[in-house]
């Protein structure tokens, strides 16, 4: 088993989002996931991002958020830190209730778990460590099924 | 890159061409403005042509019910015309679809607008 690993440590500001976007999909391209698939990524980890930087650290300077990727045969993880007061997931409301369909913020963690296949928030009174986890389709599982 | 935004009337209708992303930041600020200005001069019959914009992240969704609700408080109807199925699919899995009066081609859509 193989495996590739790269973190950044980043500001609290507009241009980490845009940067964490654009490394997610050059992470996911280069892990083989296809054109849709990168999309779904990028859009996730700068979701992440925005929750980051605005939510967590509120765009204070002496605060960072760090990004890492890891590449397994199986697996992109995606670990994303902040130093804020800790997200509370239980208090995150549902955008789809109908009395929050009209909000205008709050789809940021729907959407993360709408396009990666496990997410996980880790809250703490030092920050919000949140851990998005795609699968890498067709190594493991085609090999099994494929013809002898 | 950043979003651009245009405006030209048909028929007493404002439709805004919009291209490149709807995102936190200058696109969302882009598109507020833009809307605003607008109601601000009493043009309350809002199509925005969606064709060109290729990304919207969810700063933008929010960006896009704001538009809708302070139109629709202001006496005024805004639409959305030509969605990019990567826009589409967003709206869908926020079940915004349905709430938004969206439109694939520009005359019909003109003509939709109250007389």
């Amino acid at each position: 088993m193989s495996a590739n690993r790269v973190s950044y440590t980043l500001d609290s500001t507009l241009e980490t989002v845009n940067s964490a976007e654009e490394t997610a999909g050059r992470m996911a391209a280069e892990a083989g996931f296809d054109d849709e698939e990168i999309l779904k990524i990028s859009m996730a980890v700068r979701e992440a991002a925005v929750n980051a930087v605005l939510h967590g650290n509120a765009y204070d300077p002496t605060k960072k958020v760090t990004l890492a990727f890891e590449v397994t045969d199986h697996d992109l993880v995606i670990v994303i830190r902040d130093q804020g007061k800790g997200l509370d997931a239980s208090k995150i409301p549902d955008p789809l209730a109908p009395d929050n369909l009209m909000k205008t913020s709050g789809r940021g963690i729907f959407l993360i778990r709408s396009f990666m296949d496990v997410v996980e928030i880790h809250p703490s009174q030092t920050g919000t460590e949140l851990k998005m986890i795609k699968h890498v389709r067709g190594n493991a599982a085609d090999s099994k099924e494929a013809p002898q | 890159m950043s979003m651009k935004s245009s405006t030209r009337q048909v028929d007493g209708v404002t439709i805004v061409d919009l291209s490149g992303r709807i995102t936190l930041g200058e696109g969302s600020v882009v598109l507020r403005e833009t809307v605003r200005d607008l109601l601000s001069k009493g043009q309350k019959k809002i199509l925005l042509n969606l064709g060109d914009v290729n990304y919207i992240d969810s700063s933008g969704i929010g960006e896009l019910v704001s538009a809708f609700t302070t139109s629709k408080n202001q006496g005024g109807e805004l639409k959305l015309l030509n969605l990019t199925k990567k826009v589409h699919d967003l709206l869908q899995i926020t079940k915004l679809y349905t709430v938004f009066d969206v439109k694939d081609d520009e005359a019909t859509a003109v003509k939709s607008f109250t007389q």
